[in-house]
């Protein structure tokens, strides 16, 4: 039977569950992200979904500038997954500043404003 | 058969109105006070005008808002929205319901008043469902996002990028129609207030009012209006994402495919062009366009724009009229490429007239360098 939910959706019911489930194209093998009901390398709408190994790396980042009393600094990126495909995150545990490209990070769901929110830490090791 | 559009159109007005502070005027005030410059320009009437196109930054058809204001009732209308690149777009469009004869006289146009209204970009875009989250500063942190990776793959530094914002206030400084045009240093540019590492206020557009409006006819009854004529050779387009999350490579944007197919529709080489207009939203947006363009090569952008090597004397004459990082930027300054190049091609520009202009690039960006459009532009000497 065919899931109930649309494609952002069940992400989203991932994420909830404390999941990061990516869409992997049966067809053409590649993974991808946003969820859709194509996948953007062939076409195909044979998808299907497998749970992120949690490895990821800084593709690139900013920091966003903010009053102190606002809240202050903060980071912004874009995460590569090991599964090859890319988000927005943010990279939390160390300073905005220290966020480097390249450095590996760890990708778990945490919670932004009470919504549960893929985000990074430095890798261990 | 695209080589049959070159040389098709000419743009025989240009137009515009309200720059810096519109204090009291409306965007539709703006995009019309724009509109009827053009038309003086050209010696047209509003009741000439049969073809549209224009998008603006408020209402969900402000297409059909501007036909209403203007009073017209045009038979053919376009108000494709690709952001700050659209106006370069209708170049396209335009030429080709022209050609097809379903309008005789087009009007390109756009208007904002964002300055005077809440003196920030207005926009009417939702955040995007996978980045919101993060609460990434629209539309400075993708622009930063993509200097962040320029830098980390090539070399780029703070210094390349605060060099193009130099570049551009020096131009900006001999036209009496731009924004700013107190001197600028690097250092000051260095030391201006970070917003989003690594760009500083500095390496940020304006946000002013303003308007522009442009008339298009075919080539055919080009010579018959009191300026001289200048003709699209070549336009093309190309989008490669909308969020900035979906941008597949960060230092590389989709005006690599646009300016290819422009440049062969023209017919000429970058090495041909006497003066370039980008659509410069940020500093890096001069550099990531000048390579892809191909006026150096990918990873070579930093250097190029260096040491006052596209600033006034320099080796390639950039954004003349001072860009949107100087001159004016009203949310959306893609008309202001072509209007610049333009006036460059027929002599007068409002600062720094360049001599002997017969071939011109108006480039214009949209989104988060999501939409990129190449036009070529020339004189009667290129037909």
């Amino acid at each position: 039977m065919e899931s109930a939910l649309g494609p952002d959706a069940k992400f989203r019911d991932g994420l909830s569950k404390g999941q990061i489930d990516i869409p992997r194209c049966e067809d053409c093998d590649k993974s991808h992200f946003f969820p859709r009901i194509n996948c953007p390398h062939c076409g195909s709408t044979t998808i299907s979904w497998h749970r992120a190994s949690g490895m990821g790396e800084v593709h690139t980042t900013t920091t966003v500038r903010r009053r102190p009393e606002s809240g202050g600094d903060y980071n912004v990126c874009m995460v590569e997954l090991a599964e090859g495909v890319r988000m927005m995150s943010r990279v939390d545990g160390i300073a905005p500043a220290d966020v480097k490209i390249g450095m590996p990070v760890a990708v778990f769901v945490g919670d932004i404003d009470g919504n549960p929110a893929v985000l990074c830490k430095p890798a261990e090791g | 058969m695209t080589d049959n559009m070159r040389g098709k159109s000419a743009i025989v007005g240009v137009g515009h109105a309200g720059f810096g502070e519109a204090h009291g005027f409306s965007a539709y005030d703006v995009m019309a006070q724009s509109a009827h410059a053009a038309l003086n320009d050209a010696g047209l009437k509003l009741s000439d005008v049969d073809g549209l196109f224009c998008t603006m930054m408020e209402d969900s058809m402000p297409a059909l808002m501007a036909a209403e204001y203007l009073g017209i009732q045009p038979r053919y209308i376009d108000g494709t929205m690709t952001g700050g690149s659209s106006f370069v777009n209708y170049l396209t469009s335009a030429t080709m319901a022209l050609e097809a004869g379903l309008c005789d006289v087009a009007l390109i146009c756009y208007g904002s008043n964002q300055r005077t209204a809440s003196g920030r970009l207005v926009t009417a875009s939702k955040l995007p469902p996978y980045e919101g989250l993060y609460s990434p500063r629209y539309p400075i942190s993708g622009y930063a996002l993509a200097a962040a990776r320029h830098m980390y793959e090539y070399g780029t530094t703070r210094e390349n990028l605060a060099d193009v914002a130099v570049a551009a206030r020096a131009w900006a400084s001999h036209n009496p129609e731009a924004f700013m045009r107190d001197p600028l240093t690097r250092e000051d540019v260095l030391s201006s207030r970070m917003v989003g590492d690594p760009l500083t206020k500095l390496d940020c557009c304006l946000v002013t009012d303003g308007g522009g409006a442009i008339i298009l006819v075919r080539a055919d009854r080009a010579k018959d209006f009191p300026n001289a004529p200048v003709y699209v050779l070549g336009s093309a387009a190309e989008s490669s994402h909308r969020q900035i999350s979906q941008m597949k490579d960060f230092t590389v944007t989709a005006a690599k495919g646009s300016g290819k197919r422009a440049f062969a529709m023209a017919d000429v080489t970058p090495a041909d062009i006497d003066v370039v207009e980008l659509y410069d939203a940020f500093t890096i947006n001069t550099i990531l366009f000048l390579e892809d363009l191909g006026f150096c090569k990918k990873g070579e952008g930093g250097a190029f724009v260096s040491e006052g090597r596209i600033a006034p004397g320099g080796a390639l004459a950039v954004n003349t009229n001072g860009g949107g990082l100087s001159c004016v930027h009203p949310g959306m300054y893609g008309i202001f490429t072509i209007i610049e190049a333009a006036r460059q091609i027929r002599g007068d520009a409002p600062g720094v007239q360049l001599k002997g202009v017969d071939l011109a690039v108006a480039h214009g960006n949209g989104g988060v360098l999501s939409s990129q459009v190449t036009a070529i532009l020339g004189s009667q000497n290129t037909v």
